[in-house]
């Protein structure tokens, strides 16, 4: 290791503790619950990360935010929750496409769609209503009525933009569960929106 | 039902096909079938554009600054101060 000749920055300088509550706490807050809808479940994992960054207070150099940081540490625990929630799943044998059942949105042999599940346009075709606060409020209920594994998946692929094998590692699922999962929840999650927006 | 008469219905794979092009890949042969498909079924292509919204929404609606109204209660904040501050005393 090359010895580092700079004056020697104390841990002072870089971070305060006593300031991060004030600091991140809220932000923390947010980042884990956007990611696990349970809000009890967040303030527990708040408290944890804070815990978990004094005992490693001396590892931290400096070289990233005190935020990202900190950030950090909560996202791998965040991780192991999903890990968890994804076990039982898990258990399961790998489903390959095409065993595996969407009849409650698709006829049994034809694979069309079920009349009542038709999608049809309902305005998200447009971008004003992309800027909508209320539709907003309909997709974060949706999401909320996602399984939690699918909710899990979905929100690392489309919050964190991590790549499919890594979500697959992370949760230790297969590939083929994955693609299932992200294609289900996609299914229910339009569903949703088409139901409580019209 | 030959494989092309067999695509041109199949409005579940037409479907899953469409999410894994989305966020990864699809051989030249999925992406084939998904064309045929969907140039025959206006209901996927309805799908295929909501999907496409849904997923730029949810990105939006994540990566927007800490909203105001998530915010940890003021309680719980003292008691985290608190911790924080015994720790470091130890």
């Amino acid at each position: 290791m090359q010895s580092q000749n700079s004056n020697n920055t104390s841990l002072d300088d870089i971070t305060d503790p006593r300031a991060w509550v004030a600091q991140h706490a809220d932000y923390l807050y947010k980042y884990a619950l956007t990611r696990i809808n349970d809000e009890k479940l967040a303030r527990d994992l708040v408290q944890e990360t804070f815990l978990a960054a004094l005992e490693r207070l001396q590892k931290f150099e400096g070289k990233s935010t005190e935020r990202t940081w900190l950030t950090a540490i909560l996202k791998n625990k965040i991780i192991d929750i999903y890990r968890k929630k994804a076990s039982a799943f898990v258990k399961e044998p790998a489903v390959t496409f095409a065993e595996y059942e969407t009849d409650d949105f698709f006829e049994p042999d034809a694979h069309n769609w079920k009349p009542d599940h038709r999608p049809a346009e309902f305005g998200i075709e447009q971008p004003d209503l992309l800027e909508s606060k209320e539709f907003e409020l309909i997709l974060q209920k949706c999401l909320k009525k996602l399984p939690s594994l699918w909710l899990s998946v979905f929100t690392m692929k489309h919050l964190d933009d991590e790549p499919a094998d890594t979500i697959c590692n992370h949760l230790r699922i297969s590939p083929s569960n994955f693609w299932v999962i992200i294609h289900r929840a996609k299914l229910s999650l339009r569903e949703c929106l088409q139901k409580n927006w019209i | 039902m030959d494989e092309l008469t067999k695509i041109a219905y199949n409005c579940k794979k037409a479907t899953y096909l469409i999410e894994k092009q989305h966020i990864g890949e699809i051989t030249l042969r999925e992406k084939l079938e998904l064309k045929i498909h969907l140039a025959g079924c206006r209901v996927c292509r309805i799908f295929q554009q909501q999907s496409t919204a849904i997923n730029r929404m949810i990105k939006n609606m994540f990566h927007q600054p800490v909203a105001e109204n998530i915010k940890l209660d003021d309680k719980f904040k003292d008691e985290l101060q608190h911790l924080i501050d015994k720790q470091l005393e130890k």
